[in-house]
């Protein structure tokens, strides 16, 4: 009973390009600009209460870090005056201290000169570079080399290069809410918050959205990604806003909360990952970074302020899981984890064989070889974790339609409170976690992996995850019974929770439990030199690395199974 | 048109007229006008008719409905003032009229409890963290109200009514709510404090109940003050360790709402957790006592919720173990006076 995946390409929601609101912004990009530099700068004045001292001692640490950064940390992109620039702010801010005979408000208003100079030039610099012509390159670029390369796989012969047997969505299945969030697009603006395992995500979303028939959806990709032209290329063509993860000062971290609360106002569409960067662990996100969550309930409540009252004025918050067999840089993502978790009880063993293909390589094993990726689009909810119906009302528990706006108001008015909406992120994060678990699909690799791991561990109930990791390979021996049967107990649960609607599971989970656990090995971490889980001669299970073994294993973390051990 | 609505001050609503929502709702009719929720019509017409309700004297000015639905249309913050055995039904009742702009405070110290359909605290195997609600979890859980509060503290109705000196605790983990109480009750003889720790103050108040039971014991066997030191010591001790276990912070602890609640209500004869304990010291049993209380003692429910709990998590909470021996198992006060003496307790304070 293998499940119908959306095979057909969309019809475009909004045909004309002119239309797309990230098309419109690009036209404004000027003005928008500039309104971001303005509305950053007063956000910062108000952070620091008016205050010409507090304001300075702001001035003189961002002054202080960014010439840090440029002297240790320089990158490619870095613009060439940098150097220039802030120096110029030093000078500046030299004057104002030293004329001591002038007044508190020319001091206040001669460092806010120098605070709006910094904002513009912060705003310039995150601002996206979008160009639709290169957008829809870029999209047939990915789309074209992408399947050739499939059909080059799967169709045998030289010639199959040219054929149009197979195609992408043959290899990554859309599933879920995919005629909800079309449907909403057209009437709201759409926030999509994906888990993130891997660099190939942003790609796979991007692709995604286009075969859902959307306009590109405005993203922040990390700077580091701009040093390299090509990338740089394809960012901009996919609509990438630009977030240095070396700048933590308050002026840019303003800043660039300010641009991407603007962008959601002016109706662009979103997409951020709220875990901030990939996975460590292997584990769903359970932690969210919460500074651009927050800036979508800014911009909700903004839009209520302005009196936007009706549909064209909500956000819609739309959880997403990307469901791998095989992560690319699992084994680096692990060797992080547990080197931060671990600190001194962990040490890297010298190992060149468990360190990560080359993405050339990948790329051909990811299309000669059958590993599927499963992308599953979940309920549209409103900034405040409600669900919401067709025409977007937000519904309560009990299928009430209830007003977003009323979670703003204060004796009837929308108000603004800072402390307020802190909390209403807070809340956001937590529901979209849990919605993450909700729309999270078993494959089968994640179901041997968790087996295998924890029985591993049941094994040598003394030790902790430290001393587990560093157990020769060669020691650990499952029997396929043994394997098995706690194979079956574990789905059992699995679809207990799947019948109360707390997890989602892969079609090829349904086939016998033999066929099951053979196509969770074959694909387990398949491209990884060393395999986290293998049957050796006898018909035993073994693993071969098992710091990987936990990376899978820990897809399943987050359900209480390991009780069941 | 919008600018009548404005200049009249809206209602403030109290859920439940039993002695503390009374005593409450007088505080409250003394800066703005004040709608109370009971449920019953004849108190309703009591207190609309004669301003008493069951015999305890209202403010005059104070309206009553039995209108869930009317009481959620005129006000926009609302006390919810009910034991915690009635509380989630209450509640449920609330919930189709009640809107995510609605201000929620409770002041009710005791736990409520999710457990699947058909499941009960004698069916159970065992008890988790998650199935044990506080009352603000209740609210959250059961309606849009996203704004609550709790109060809690050293706050006996009676004193309270006379207007003598007082003080309590309103935590939420909004500032809003926070500053809205203590507009809505402050006054010349009544101090609030703010807490963010919201959990934190409502397992005070509720873990609170178990040592007074403990020291109405003390007080029915005739111990002492030395004993009764020894007692509210090493009940906070154990306070402090239950709310770590469910989620409270040690601080909230040794705040007004659980050592200030804790040392009053030790001392009061009045309470009713205090009342079970001496009652039980002398001689009755359980249910001769339940029989001929009016009112409900919250500290009989927490004693079984929270060793449920403890069986579950593998933690000792000596003094609760001790007390649902004497209230359930048949154990008598003398033994467990004797167990609580033997058991080895070290190390005078470990949390701080």
């Amino acid at each position: 009973m293998e499940e119908q995946y959306i095979k057909h390409r969309y019809e475009p929601i909004i045909p004309s390009k002119e239309e797309w609101p990230v098309v419109k912004l690009a036209r404004e990009r000027k003005e928008f600009v500039k309104k971001v530099a303005e509305l950053a700068e007063s956000r910062i004045l108000s952070l620091t209460g008016n205050n010409p001292d507090i304001l300075k001692e702001e001035l003189e640490t961002t002054l202080y870090r960014e010439k840090l950064r440029i002297k240790q940390n320089p990158w490619a992109v870095d613009p060439d005056d940098e150097r220039e620039f802030w120096s110029e702010v030093k000078a500046a801010l030299l004057q104002v201290t030293t004329e001591s005979h002038a007044s508190k408000a020319k001091k206040m208003e001669a460092y806010q000169e120098i605070l709006g100079k910094i904002t513009s030039r912060y705003a310039e610099e995150i601002a996206s570079n979008f160009k639709a012509s290169h957008y829809k390159f870029t999209r047939s670029v990915v789309t074209y080399g992408f399947s050739r390369l499939l059909n080059a796989a799967r169709v045998k012969g030289f010639k199959s290069i040219f054929s149009n047997q197979y195609t992408l969505q043959d290899k990554i299945q859309i599933t879920g809410q995919t005629d909800q969030i079309r449907d909403l697009a057209t009437k709201g603006t759409i926030v999509m918050v994906p888990t993130h395992f891997s660099n190939l995500d942003s790609i796979l979303i991007g692709w995604i959205i286009s075969v859902l028939g959307m306009p590109p959806f405005i993203y922040g990709a990390g700077l580091n990604l701009f040093n390299i032209s090509i990338f740089a290329y394809f960012m901009n063509a996919l609509g990438a806003y630009k977030v240095d993860r070396r700048k933590k000062n308050l002026m840019y971290l303003e800043t660039l909360k300010t641009y991407s609360k603007e962008a959601i106002q002016f109706g662009c569409h979103s997409l951020f990952f709220p875990g901030g960067t990939r996975s460590r662990s292997g584990m769903i996100e359970s932690k969210l970074k919460l500074g651009l969550l927050s800036t979508a309930i800014e911009a909700q409540r903004a839009n209520f302020q302005n009196g936007i009252n009706d549909v064209s004025g909500k956000i819609f918050i739309v959880p997403v899981t990307i469901n791998y067999h095989f992560v690319l840089e699992a084994p680096g993502l692990i060797q992080d984890y547990l080197s931060i978790t671990g600190q001194e009880r962990y040490y890297k063993e010298n190992d060149e064989f468990s360190t990560s293909y080359k993405i050339s390589k990948f790329l051909v094993k990811f299309f000669t070889k059958g590993s599927d990726i499963s992308v599953s689009v979940g309920r549209a909810m409103d900034v405040m974790g409600n669900f919401v119906d067709a025409d977007g009302n937000s519904l309560d528990k009990r299928g009430r339609i209830i007003d977003t706006r009323d979670y703003f108001l204060s004796e009837g008015k929308v108000t603004v409170d800072p402390q307020r909406e802190e909390e209403y992120t807070h809340m956001l994060g937590k529901r979209i976690v849990e919605e993450f678990h909700k729309i999270n699909r078993v494959f089968s690799s994640h179901l041997v992996a968790f087996v295998g791991f924890e029985l591993i561990k049941a094994k040598n109930p003394k030790l902790d995850l430290f001393d587990l990791i560093r157990l020769p390979e060669e020691d650990i021996v499952i029997p396929y019974e043994e394997f098995k049967n706690a194979c079956q107990m574990v789905l059992d649960q699995i679809f207990e929770l799947k019948k109360k609607g707390l997890i989602d599971t892969a079609p090829h989970i349904e086939r016998s439990m033999d066929e099951i656990i053979h196509h969770g090995l074959d694909n387990v971490g398949m491209y990884h030199a060393k395999r986290p889980l293998i049957r050796d001669k006898e018909g035993n299970i073994v693993t071969e690395d098992i710091s990987l073994l936990y990376f899978y294993h820990n897809r399943l973390h987050g359900y209480a199974l390991e009780k069941l051990f | 048109m919008p600018w009548r609505n404005s200049s009249k001050p809206k209602l403030v609503g109290v859920v439940g007229v039993g002695s503390f929502g009374a005593a409450i709702a007088n505080m409250l009719a003394e800066k703005n006008p004040v709608m109370v929720y009971a449920r019953k019509e004849e108190t309703v017409s009591e207190i609309n008719n004669s301003h008493t309700a069951a015999g305890r004297d209202l403010n005059p000015g104070i309206v009553a409905t039995s209108s869930p639905e009317e009481l959620c249309k005129a006000c926009e913050i609302l006390f919810f003032m009910i034991p915690s055995a009635g509380f989630m039904e209450v509640v449920k009742n609330f919930a189709p009229h009640l809107h995510p702009y609605h201000l929620i405070i409770h002041g009710t110290k005791g736990l409520s409890l999710n457990l699947p359909g058909g499941e009960s605290l004698e069916t159970v195997k065992s008890l988790r963290r998650s199935q044990i609600l506080t009352m603000s979890e209740v609210i959250l859980q059961e309606t849009v109200a996203v704004r609550v509060g709790c109060l809690a503290g050293p706050n006996i109705a009676k004193e309270l009514s006379l207007g003598h000196p007082a003080a309590t605790v309103i935590a939420s983990k909004y500032n809003e709510v926070i500053l809205e109480g203590q507009r809505l009750l402050r006054s010349e003889k009544f101090q609030v404090y703010g807490n963010s720790d919201i959990v934190g103050v409502e397992l005070s108040g509720v873990l609170k109940n178990i040592i007074a039971i403990a020291a109405g014991a003390l007080a029915g066997l005739g111990l002492g003050e030395n004993a009764k030191g020894l007692l509210i010591s090493r009940g906070m001790v154990e306070m402090v360790h239950l709310s770590k276990a469910l989620g409270g912070s040690v601080q909230s602890v040794i705040g007004l709402a659980g050592v200030g609640d804790l040392v009053t209500t030790c001392n009061s004869v009045d309470s009713r957790n205090f009342t079970v304990g001496y009652r039980l010291a002398k001689g009755e049993t359980l249910d001769q006592i339940l029989e001929t209380m009016e009112e409900v003692a919250e500290g009989i429910n927490t004693v079984r919720i929270i060793d449920a709990f403890l069986k579950t998590a593998g933690i000792r909470a000596p003094i609760t173990e001790s007390l649902h021996r004497v209230l359930f198992e048949g154990s008598s006060i003398e033994e467990a006076l004797q167990f609580l003496m033997k058991f080895p307790f070290s190390v005078d304070i470990d949390f701080v």
